[in-house]
């Protein structure tokens, strides 16, 4: 504990020496500058009139989506199952990928460090970029519709799994698989019966996670066109039906609940 | 199987692994109905095939453009969108800290009553159901095309996903220190300074630097929306084929994030 003394002589007790007083100041300094120059760029680049204008945006925004038009749920029903699938199918797809490049990238069971850092760098662009930004790509490659989304949810998945399966992988018991080599298996048998077990509760779980994300980043891509109920909210986005618009907001806002709700029941289970 | 049969079994030779799923029945209904379902959702996904064989060309003509990506023909472009997204990252972060913090103290059963309680677990759960990009679209309705509508959107999404994870971290403090501030007679705003505060600080700052991280993505792509930053960029040149330039704008993103997540580690381990 850093303590000065007054001119009478007496301890000061003080949290910090002066240098580390100064520099926290320093830092505080330098931190709120940076904020209040990003804030002056956007500031600069806003139009303040839309601002100004923006509660009577919104009430008119809410006006126009009350009441919802309930009737249009019917249409909803199929590009809803879409959504589901380009989550689920997605999922799956992902973690097939995402379950052989988390062990070549986990440092107890990778072949070659080589592999290892390649397999890495898979990983890491794959969570880099968005999945709503492989939409868009997979869209000018493979066309509009639920194939795009799929994939596209698939290789956004690769890098999430892949980063928490090969983290759980690297913390695993040693005993277990050093048991298992001394009866003289090979490797594959080791991973089969020592790695595997111990990695599958955090790998399905981690997998339930990733599908919960996926129903909700599934929604949006039809934004860009890769089907789903997104294609239907960019339709009625731009013909201004607000109260189909908000009929959409409801089912995804219960679909998301329900999932979150299954995914949280499941993963409760395996802990 | 029971745990003596198990091990009768294994005294003659007959050894399996245990299930993941102990009970047999929820075992085979789920395997079952994975395989209806998969059957299903496989029969009504339609496929274009022609569509995609004319694709693979483009597929091609993109795995060329990342390696001969292009910086230089849309520069002034791809440095105003950058500029935008980072400046939209940082406000938006700040701000949305500042205010989870009055939310995620107030949605943290074991602090507050119970009104304050249900209004924070709503606002959090509107914040967290939604996309960033559909809050966007109605961002993008309310203030305007721009930077403040995407700064707006991310600091909305940053609400709700720390608001949420520091209720949880609030909820299970260790209730002693907050007990020892509270007999020196301390006030409530003390009791939060002094033993609350220093229990959850450490994990606030990793959250923190985490989600300036996630925000810097999300940014990426709430330009298709109107709401400024790269994505927007990102869109156009994708729209008019320039995909070397749309590669350049990946790698660029690609090495943000990368240096993003190397300094949070960096921090994070030094609060910790």
């Amino acid at each position: 504990m850093p303590v000065s003394t007054t001119p009478q002589g007496l301890p000061v007790w003080r949290r910090r020496t002066t240098r580390a007083q100064w520099l926290q100041y320093l830092a505080w300094l330098a931190g709120v500058s940076l904020f209040l120059l990003c804030w002056k760029m956007i500031s600069d680049n806003t139009m303040w009139v839309f601002v100004e204008d923006a509660g009577r945006q919104g009430a008119d925004l809410i006006s126009r989506m009350t009441p919802p038009e309930w009737g249009y749920a019917n249409v909803l029903w199929k590009p809803m199952w879409d959504t589901i699938n380009i989550a689920t199918l997605g999922t799956a797809l992902g973690i097939m990928m995402a379950f052989p490049v988390a062990f070549l990238a986990a440092r107890n069971t990778t072949p070659h460090p080589l592999v290892r850092s390649l397999a890495l760098m898979v990983i890491v662009s794959s969570r880099s970029i968005n999945s709503l930004i492989w939409a868009m790509l997979l869209v000018t490659i493979l066309g509009p519709g639920v194939l795009a989304g799929i994939i596209a949810i698939a290789l956004r998945s690769i890098g999430f799994v892949g980063k928490l399966l090969y983290e759980a992988i690297e913390e695993i018991h040693p005993t277990p698989v050093e048991a298992i080599s001394a009866t003289g298996a090979s490797r594959l048998q080791v991973m089969n019966y020592g790695v595997l077990p111990q990695v599958m509760p955090a790998f399905a779980g981690i997998s339930v996670y990733r599908w919960d994300i996926n129903i909700r980043e599934s929604t949006v891509l039809g934004l860009v066109g890769a089907g789903g109920i997104g294609l239907q909210l960019n339709a009625s986005i731009n013909s201004l039906a607000w109260d189909q618009v908000s009929v959409i907001f409801i089912m995804i806002f219960a679909t998301v609940l329900v999932s979150e709700w299954i995914s949280a029941r499941v993963r409760h289970a395996i802990i | 199987m029971s745990e003596q049969a198990r091990q009768q079994a294994a005294q003659r030779g007959q050894w399996r692994r245990l299930p993941l799923i102990d009970s047999p029945r929820l075992r085979w209904g789920l395997a079952i109905g994975a395989v209806v379902y998969l059957f299903l959702a496989l029969a009504s996904v339609e496929v274009n095939w022609e569509r995609v064989a004319e694709g693979a060309g483009r597929a091609v003509n993109f795995l060329g453009a990342f390696m001969q990506p292009d910086f230089v023909s849309r520069y002034d472009d791809i440095v105003a969108g950058l500029l935008e997204s980072l400046t939209m990252t940082l406000t938006s972060t700040v701000l949305g800290v500042l205010l989870a913090i009055p939310v995620g103290l107030g949605a943290a059963r074991n602090i507050s009553p119970l009104p304050i309680y249900f209004v924070c677990r709503a606002i959090i759960a509107v914040s967290r159901t939604f996309q960033e990009i559909i809050i966007a679209i109605l961002f993008v309705v309310m203030f305007g095309f721009g930077p403040f509508a995407g700064m707006i959107t991310l600091a909305f999404a940053t609400i709700g996903f720390m608001a949420k994870l520091l209720a949880e971290d609030i909820e299970d403090l260790d209730w002693r220190q907050v007990e020892a501030v509270r007999a020196t007679g301390a006030s409530w705003w003390q009791t939060m300074n002094h033993a609350v505060q220093p229990q959850v600080m450490p994990r606030l700052i990793g959250l923190s630097m985490y989600r300036l991280d996630i925000n810097f993505r999300e940014s990426s792509v709430i330009g298709i929306v109107g709401a400024g930053g790269i994505g927007a960029t990102l869109n156009t040149s994708l729209s008019r084929y320039e995909y070397d330039t749309s590669a350049a704008i990946l790698l660029i993103i690609i090495a943000i994030v990368l240096l993003c997540e190397y300094s949070s580690s960096h921090v994070r381990r030094w609060t910790q």
